[in-house]
């Protein structure tokens, strides 16, 4: 398939426009400071989102520890960045922590990912319990206190380019012949094997992938909010971006990147309504599971929206 | 040596108290596979009611026991019908964030309702200690561990004796098959959230008067030890809970007492995990085979 | 269907945009000025924000009542950052350029606190923490220069620290000493570091080193190990709600050695958790004694319980100086200009707030003395007074 197609072009000229354009209200000055933190955070939070719908969504592995993923590229990244104060260091920094962040996502994947469901959940809640204890007690990350000074060097720019990375390349993959096995490991664990499929291989693949993406975005947020504690990093992480994906739907890259946008302007809105605002939270998340439990998107993608095809189009075109 | 056997009392008092959480998550698994996360905080529910029946109502111990572990048993049975019931056919993973869902708006109702401050207890048990030799023991520590050992033989009794308890372990086998044979599903589930929450009820109480200090997040932390206990001792199983909460307890007092205290909750994490991997069916648990 | 998702789509990237554009900070009306409080409201550490914001509410409501500031009402703009540094961060933005206040007071906790600095300092509106004590990072940047923006109101933990060491070597008389820590607060961390450095430097040794985290409640374990042990005095650096349970279980397992701490103790819910059976031969460091005869204190003290029905802790106390304040800098400013605010800030001569008189040092650090409180059977019964070198 040729790789300019029509439909690739439309969508690269529309990421490039929607970058042009806040990029040029920013330098204008018209879109305020507090929208740009706002913005970042949105960034942020797809790139968890969306890594963490690879592995739950598309590869059906329960996990909830994505925030220790996200601690180790976030430690990595500042620890690096503090060193060499610098674009180049800052680079470094996020390759360096996505690349422990990944490397951590195999060493725990390749023993825990042979549990399932609830097992599985529970293991890797632990996990992240334990990298959080590890952080807590090291002398380099200065416990408790965490890294503060950290430089800022995450800007709208980096932001940009590193979410439309990460959702182009989880994006391929999903389309690529790993990236069917990790959905037919969904749909059916052992029919996958039965047809030879080595699930636990493309398990902690997934499982790496989102580890991967998960330490970038750490490195990301280590680098806009100038400070880093373990504390950040807890099990109520975790559920925050659980809830991101499970809003918009298991199993929908779109879905996430919605939920993420709602969930900020929704934050936002509640800012001033502190009582409640955990209560909305926790209730949607009861409610949302009771009348829609796919998500607000499903599994259904946004070229399935605009696709002149029917709405349960042939299956090899999508990815449900 | 005192000061193992005194380690050991620590240990099993603390134990204790997550046997008594971890028999409700071993009943609700047992029965409809669902970690309910928000067990913890039924217990955490527990030992606010019990705060409220001692401070305001200036009830006596059994009696704020009792009342707590009645409002637990209803809270149980609420939320299994508006939160988990509609979701019976859904996938496992959309049950569980609904229980997480259940657990963050107990714990932040509550939190709106009664502040984030901790509350304590008035003083109720005696404060009597016994000696043995170097060895300590108080009486509070001895109603735990008696409160807990007498609600594991009645539920042991309930479960193996009566016709309530033969229609749960049906249930937990084969729930249609169950339902063919006239055993009233719904009804059943409901009775085991019951039970299982007015035990949560029983050790939220408990803890309040042992530790004297209760707060909107206290079940957080012993609700997923409690689950570590029940997985440990075999999910599913009573006497398997009752081992696994004292396992744990004993564990975390011994690596705090001789190892290092900061790694405590990592190391019980750890344990946990190794479990998981080498028999994830837990001590006693029963082995069973995926069919196809 | 599929047009209603084209419509939430087109809505939603609307809706983005707008929201991007909007907002302009209104003018402050000359009727009132408006003071952002970025606090944690939910979240682990609630009790502290919680607790600072009643204190600075009831300073608020006090002055409005009194006809405001030279004739301004205060408007507060309440706001709750989930005691999450990152959510801190973005509402202080949030409160400076968009909400048009002159300045922002909290949050409660050095991280969270210091994720405000560089906003702060980025759009010129001062922030002021009551109780963010980390000795780096908060009021002096990593180059040793102040940061103007930045104002708080409480000791650092090198202040409190070594005057708790000293405490337990000369009025004491400790030779060795046990530290229990709270691991995941980064206020007893700072405490601790100083204790012992001051400690170990004049000869003493640390016996053990535990430490726990917030919301344990069991401390026998480490408690049991401890008592087998040889040692004059137990250092806890940490909050009440697990201090007064540490200290209660340590007296119940037989440990009658004297206990330290510094103002995280100062709690009604200090005294309920342990019993006052518990609570004897244990001193802490505190910005103010409730045998205080002072008028302004007992006042604050009566006024407090009849507001909100319990006694004030060091953070309630803290809150309510902090509300004076800056109340009182707006009033000597004479304009909610916020540089003017700044000057009057860091000019503040002879303070007097209910947690003690001070002047705001260089260093934009209080400068103002530590009271060394001793409880016998609960009760505040001993002071020593520690001024500042």
């Amino acid at each position: 398939m040729k790789a300019l197609t029509k439909k690739n072009l439309l969508i690269l000229g529309s990421i490039l426009l929607s970058f042009a354009i806040v990029q040029g209200l920013i330098m204008a000055g018209l879109l305020n400071a507090f929208y740009e933190i706002t913005l970042a955070t949105i960034c942020i939070n797809i790139i968890l989102a969306v890594s963490l719908n690879l592995v739950t969504g598309f590869t059906g592995q329960f996990s909830l520890g994505h925030a220790g993923f996200m601690s180790i590229g976030a430690y990595v990244c500042a620890i690096i960045n503090m060193e060499m104060r610098s674009t180049s260091g800052f680079l470094l920094g996020i390759f360096a922590g996505a690349i422990a962040a990944g490397l951590v996502g195999i060493l725990i994947g390749i023993p825990t990912l042979r549990l399932k469901g609830d097992y599985l959940a529970i293991a890797t809640l632990g996990m992240a319990e334990i990298i959080r204890v590890l952080f807590l007690n090291m002398e380099i990350t200065n416990g408790a206190a965490g890294l503060s000074g950290i430089p800022r060097f995450t800007n709208w720019p980096w932001l940009c380019l590193f979410t439309v990375a990460t959702v182009v390349l989880i994006n391929n993959f999903l389309h690529s012949s790993p990236g069917r096995a990790c959905i037919s490991i969904r749909e059916d664990e052992i029919a996958a094997e039965s047809m030879g499929i080595n699930t636990t291989k493309y398990k902690v693949m997934a499982f790496a992938i989102g580890a991967f993406f998960a330490g970038t975005a750490g490195a990301l947020y280590s680098s806009y909010f100038y400070i880093i504690q373990p504390g950040r990093f807890d099990f109520l992480k975790s559920i925050d971006i659980l809830v991101i994906v499970v809003l918009g739907g298991l199993g929908s890259m779109t879905g996430s990147i919605f939920a993420a946008i709602l969930l900020a302007i929704l934050t936002t809105f509640l800012q001033s309504f502190t009582a409640v605002r955990m209560i909305v939270y926790a209730a949607l998340l009861v409610i949302i599971m009771i009348f829609r439990p796919k998500g607000l998107m499903g599994t259904t993608e946004i070229n399935d929206l605009f696709s002149r095809r029917p709405f349960f189009g042939k299956k090899d075109e999508r990815i449900e | 040596m005192d000061q193992f056997l005194q380690q050991m009392v620590n240990g099993i008092s603390l134990g204790s108290i997550y046997a008594l959480i971890a028999l409700g998550y071993t009943m609700v698994y047992g029965i409809i596979k669902l970690i309910n996360f928000a067990h913890g905080d039924v217990y955490m529910i527990g030992a606010y009611v019990g705060f409220a029946a001692t401070t305001y109502a200036q009830l006596g111990f059994f009696a704020a026991m009792v009342i707590s572990m009645v409002s637990c048993a209803l809270l149980g049975i609420i939320i299994e019908r508006i939160a988990y019931k509609p979701l019976r056919t859904s996938t496992r993973i959309a049950v569980l964030i609904t229980a997480i869902g259940v657990s963050l708006l107990l714990e932040y109702v509550m939190m709106f309702f009664v502040g984030a401050e901790v509350k304590s207890y008035p003083q109720l048990l005696s404060q009597k200690v016994f000696n043995f030799g170097a060895v300590q023991i108080n009486m509070q520590q001895i109603y735990i561990i008696a409160t807990a050992v007498a609600l594991m033989v009645l539920l042991q009794y309930i479960v193996h004796r009566t016709k309530t308890g033969k229609a749960m372990r049906a249930v937990s086998i084969d729930p249609d098959a169950a339902q063919l044979m006239g055993i009233k599903v719904d009804r059943t589930i409901s009775i085991t959230f019951a039970i299982g929450s007015a035990f949560a009820g029983a050790a939220g109480v408990l803890v309040g008067i042992y530790y004297n200090s209760i707060n909107p997040l206290m079940g957080i932390m012993p609700g997923l030890k409690a689950f570590v206990a029940a997985v440990f001792g075999g999910i599913g199983s009573i006497p398997g809970a009752m081992i696994g909460g004292l396992s744990i307890g004993v564990l975390e007092t011994l690596v705090s007492g001789y190892g290092n205290s900061m790694y405590r909750d990592a190391a019980v994490f750890a344990f946990l995990i190794i479990i998981l991997i080498l028999k994830p069916t837990g001590l006693l648990g029963k082995n069973t085979r995926e069919k196809v | 269907m599929k047009k209603l998702f084209v419509l939430l789509l087109t809505l939603a990237l609307v809706l983005g945009s707008f929201a991007g554009c909007g907002g302009a900070a209104e003018d402050a009306e000359a009727t009132e000025v408006k003071i952002g409080l970025n606090y944690e409201l939910t979240g682990p550490v609630a009790t502290y924000g919680q607790a600072s914001v009643d204190g600075i509410q009831m300073a608020f409501d006090e002055i409005n009542a009194a006809g405001g500031i030279n004739g301004m009402q205060i408007k507060s703009v309440l706001l709750d950052n989930k005691s999450d540094s990152a959510e801190a961060t973005s509402l202080a933005t949030r409160l400076m350029t968009q909400d048009g206040v002159v300045a922002c007071l909290g949050p409660a906790t050095s991280g969270n606190f210091m994720a405000t600095i560089p906003v702060a300092t980025g759009n010129g509106i001062p922030v002021i923490s009551a109780s963010a004590t980390a000795d780096e990072g908060v009021t002096m940047d990593a180059d040793g220069n102040v940061n103007d923006y930045v104002f708080r109101l409480c000791f650092n933990d090198s202040f409190q620290g070594v005057t708790m060491a000293n405490f337990a070597l000369n009025n004491l008389t400790a030779k060795s000493a046990v530290l229990i820590q709270d691991q995941s607060s980064d206020y007893a961390k700072g405490l601790a570091k100083n204790f012992v450095e001051t400690f170990e430097a004049a000869g003493g040794t640390i016996v053990a080193t535990e430490g726990y985290v917030k919301d344990d409640k069991d401390f026998n374990a480490i408690l049991t190990s401890i008592a087998a042990k040889d040692f004059d005095v137990i250092f806890l650096p940490g909050y009440y709600q697990e201090a007064g349970l540490i200290i209660k279980q340590a007296r119940e397992l037989g440990i009658t050695a004297p206990i330290l701490g510094a103002d995280g103790f100062d709690s009604e819910v200090l005294l309920q958790l342990a019993g006052a059976d518990a609570l004897n031969n244990v001193y802490f460091s505190n910005h103010y004694s409730n045998l205080d005869e002072d008028p302004m204190v007992q006042d604050f003290i009566t006024k407090f319980k009849e507001k909100y029905g319990a006694d004030p802790n060091a953070f309630h106390a803290l809150g309510y100086d902090l509300g004076m304040y800056i109340a009182d800098a707006i009033e000597r400013a004479g304009s909610t200009d916020s540089d003017a605010i700044k000057d009057a800030l860091a000019s503040t001569e002879n303070f007097v707030g209910v947690t003690g008189t001070f002047s705001m040092g260089a260093d934009h650090n209080p400068i103002k003395s530590i009271v060394v409180i001793g409880l016998e059977n609960g009760v505040q019964a001993t002071s020593v007074k520690v001024d500042p070198k």
